[in-house]
């Protein structure tokens, strides 16, 4: 599968990932390379494989008992924050 | 609708399971805390934390799926959802989309006509709540609070068989009747954790194939789906008469403005690129977990008012609203099984007990009469210590004073007169006070037989049994 400067650029939107002029050849490329390399799995008989959903066999979703066990620490989380009033993280302003 | 329409609707709703923690992680889940008191690393989403799954959110799933005859998966898959928004820190909602944990169920809704219709679901899948933004008050800047963020959602999605913004709601109140029997969902709609988007689009009557539909988000009441869908169908179908063509979009509801408009631009058209989420395992659900939490069912409401119907005799309108919630449904019985009429406790339950909590904006967990009480009441009218008049009024000191039936009427004295003696004596006394009327009367004027029973009543203040005081009445007035 080769990708066209349309599918990187698209790509990259959704990434959120400002992308030259000058570099979008440049990822057109190494992403198609890439993806030719994986794709040589398609060569691989698999009509009989089941798909794992974990390297090790027999491991199951393990699941937690419906428990508080949390304490409110937002003070400490919120020394990180660039900016942050009375509890809310800020952000620059999002409008829908 | 307009003529030559037909309306197509699905509607996706979104409830907030009511589990104590959060799906992925130890933080509560209690409504209304302080900004971000239930917001730890796992919520915030801060590298090197893994999510693990609440037992509790996946049972009440399953008991969901069980209750709509839906397969539940014995093994369902979590997928990352991605997209880019402040108030989900980690890039990615986790959710569920190839494989979900309940597919393939059905709900009867009862339309307005009487008749009944069955709404597919196409699934019913776990994901993870988003946090909230607020864009008020900040100046240049936008709030985040990630309370909410991590919160379990059991987003329910139906088939597109709605053919009427009237049909949406029913269905809609049909699902949420059915998560409160179930105790999933508190189905708080004004704090957001019942809501639905709106899948809308119209085509000419006879057409096979769908009209392009549009998205309406985040509708939190039943009155503001039938609007939204109301004036979405209205403005689809004018586009479409003038020359048009609708665009599939998402669309936000302002129910100030009563009307649509378009939320998210073209060019971020919903490319979620969902894949499966390597920090989780599939789900896998045994058959013997299945069958232990069928068992552990309740009555559903549609078994409760089948069975109301067909014992105790009500319709099936009464039924229906009698087995609205698990509570009225209770209360009902109670006071059903107290008074021994099961038509008179139905009437007043949906008459005065109804309007006295709609008066004073109660629910009923709270009636200031409660079952065993209103049961003692209507045990009084049954058998004859007071009349069905002034029951109510009992109901009405019962409501304000907090007080049983009995006390009420010991101490305002409004135990019926029934004893022939005392009501003889008070007729006796109006024949004498009202000489000219009785002259009349005997004289053939028969119409001032209602003017006795009236001074009769007035001089009993209202307590003479009325069927005792007719009887008597006709024997007297007739002559000595």
């Amino acid at each position: 599968m080769t990708l066209t400067r349309r599918d990187v650029e698209n790509i990259a939107h959704l990434a959120r990932l400002e992308i030259t002029e000058a570099e979008l050849p440049v990822y057109v490329g190494s992403l198609s390379a890439i993806l030719a390399f994986v794709e040589q799995l398609a060569a691989a008989p698999t009509t009989d494989v089941v798909p794992m959903a974990h390297p090790l066999e027999g491991q199951r979703q393990p699941l937690r008992e419906d428990r508080v066990t949390e304490s409110d620490r937002h003070g400490i989380y919120q020394a990180n924050a660039p900016a942050v009033e009375a509890g809310l993280y800020l952000v620059p302003k999002v409008i829908e | 609708m307009a003529n030559g329409w037909e309306t197509v609707i699905g509607l996706e709703i979104h409830a907030q399971l009511a589990t104590r923690s959060k799906i992925f992680s130890g933080s509560a889940t209690a409504y209304g805390a302080p900004p971000n008191a239930q917001a730890n690393l796992v919520d915030l989403g801060y590298p090197g934390t893994l999510p693990v799954l609440n037992r509790e959110a996946v049972l009440m799933a399953v008991r969901f799926g069980l209750a709509i005859g839906a397969t539940i998966a014995p093994r369902s898959v979590f997928a990352r959802k991605n997209y880019f928004y402040p108030d989900l820190p980690k890039g990615y909602q986790i959710s569920q989309y190839e494989l979900p944990v309940v597919a393939r169920g059905a709900v009867e809704i009862l339309l307005e006509d009487g008749s009944r219709k069955t709404v597919g679901v196409t699934r019913a899948h776990l994901e993870e709540d988003a946090g909230k933004s607020l864009h008020e008050g900040l100046g240049r800047m936008s709030g985040i609070d990630l309370n909410r963020a991590g919160t379990p959602l059991l987003e329910i999605v139906s088939e597109p068989d709605m053919r009427s913004a009237r049909e949406a709601v029913a269905y809609m109140k049909k699902i949420h009747t059915l998560v409160r029997y179930l105790e999933i969902c508190d189905g708080n709609m004004q704090e957001g954790s019942f809501r639905c988007d709106a899948n809308v689009s119209v085509r000419r009557a006879g057409a096979q194939e769908y009209g392009t539909r549009c998205e309406i988000k985040n509708l939190n009441s039943f009155r503001f789906v039938e609007r939204a869908i109301n004036h979405e169908v209205e403005r689809q179908v004018e586009l479409i008469e003038g020359g048009g063509k609708v665009v599939q979009e998402t669309r936000l509801y302002d129910p100030d403005r009563d009307e649509t408009r378009p939320m998210r631009s073209k060019e971020e058209a919903n490319d979620y690129r969902y894949f499966p989420d390597p920090d989780l395992l599939p789900l896998e659900i045994d058959a013997a977990f299945v069958a232990e939490l069928r068992a552990g069912l309740p009555e559903l409401p549609d078994a409760k008012a089948a069975r109301f119907a067909r014992e105790h005799g009500l319709s099936e309108y009464d039924a229906g609203v009698l087995t609205a919630s698990r509570e009225l449904a209770a209360y009902y019985e109670e006071v059903a099984a107290g008074a021994g009429e099961p038509k008179l406790a139905a009437n007043w339950v949906m008459g005065e007990l109804s309007g006295f909590l709609n008066r004073d904006g109660l629910e009923i967990g709270v009636a200031p009469v409660g079952a065993a009480a209103l049961a003692g009441l209507l045990k009084r009218i049954v058998d004859g210590t007071i009349s069905g008049k002034l029951a109510k009024d009992v109901f009405e000191a019962m409501w304000s004073e907090r007080k049983d039936a009995d006390a009420v009427i010991a101490e305002r004295g409004l135990r019926q007169i029934t004893d022939t003696g005392a009501i003889e004596q008070a007729i006796r006394d109006v024949m004498a006070a009202n000489p000219g009327q009785l002259a009349d009367y005997r004289a053939g004027k028969d119409k001032l037989f209602g003017f006795f029973v009236g001074q009769v009543m007035k001089a009993t203040a209202g307590k003479a049994n009325p069927a005792q005081v007719n009887e008597l009445l006709k024997k007297l007035l007739a002559g000595p």
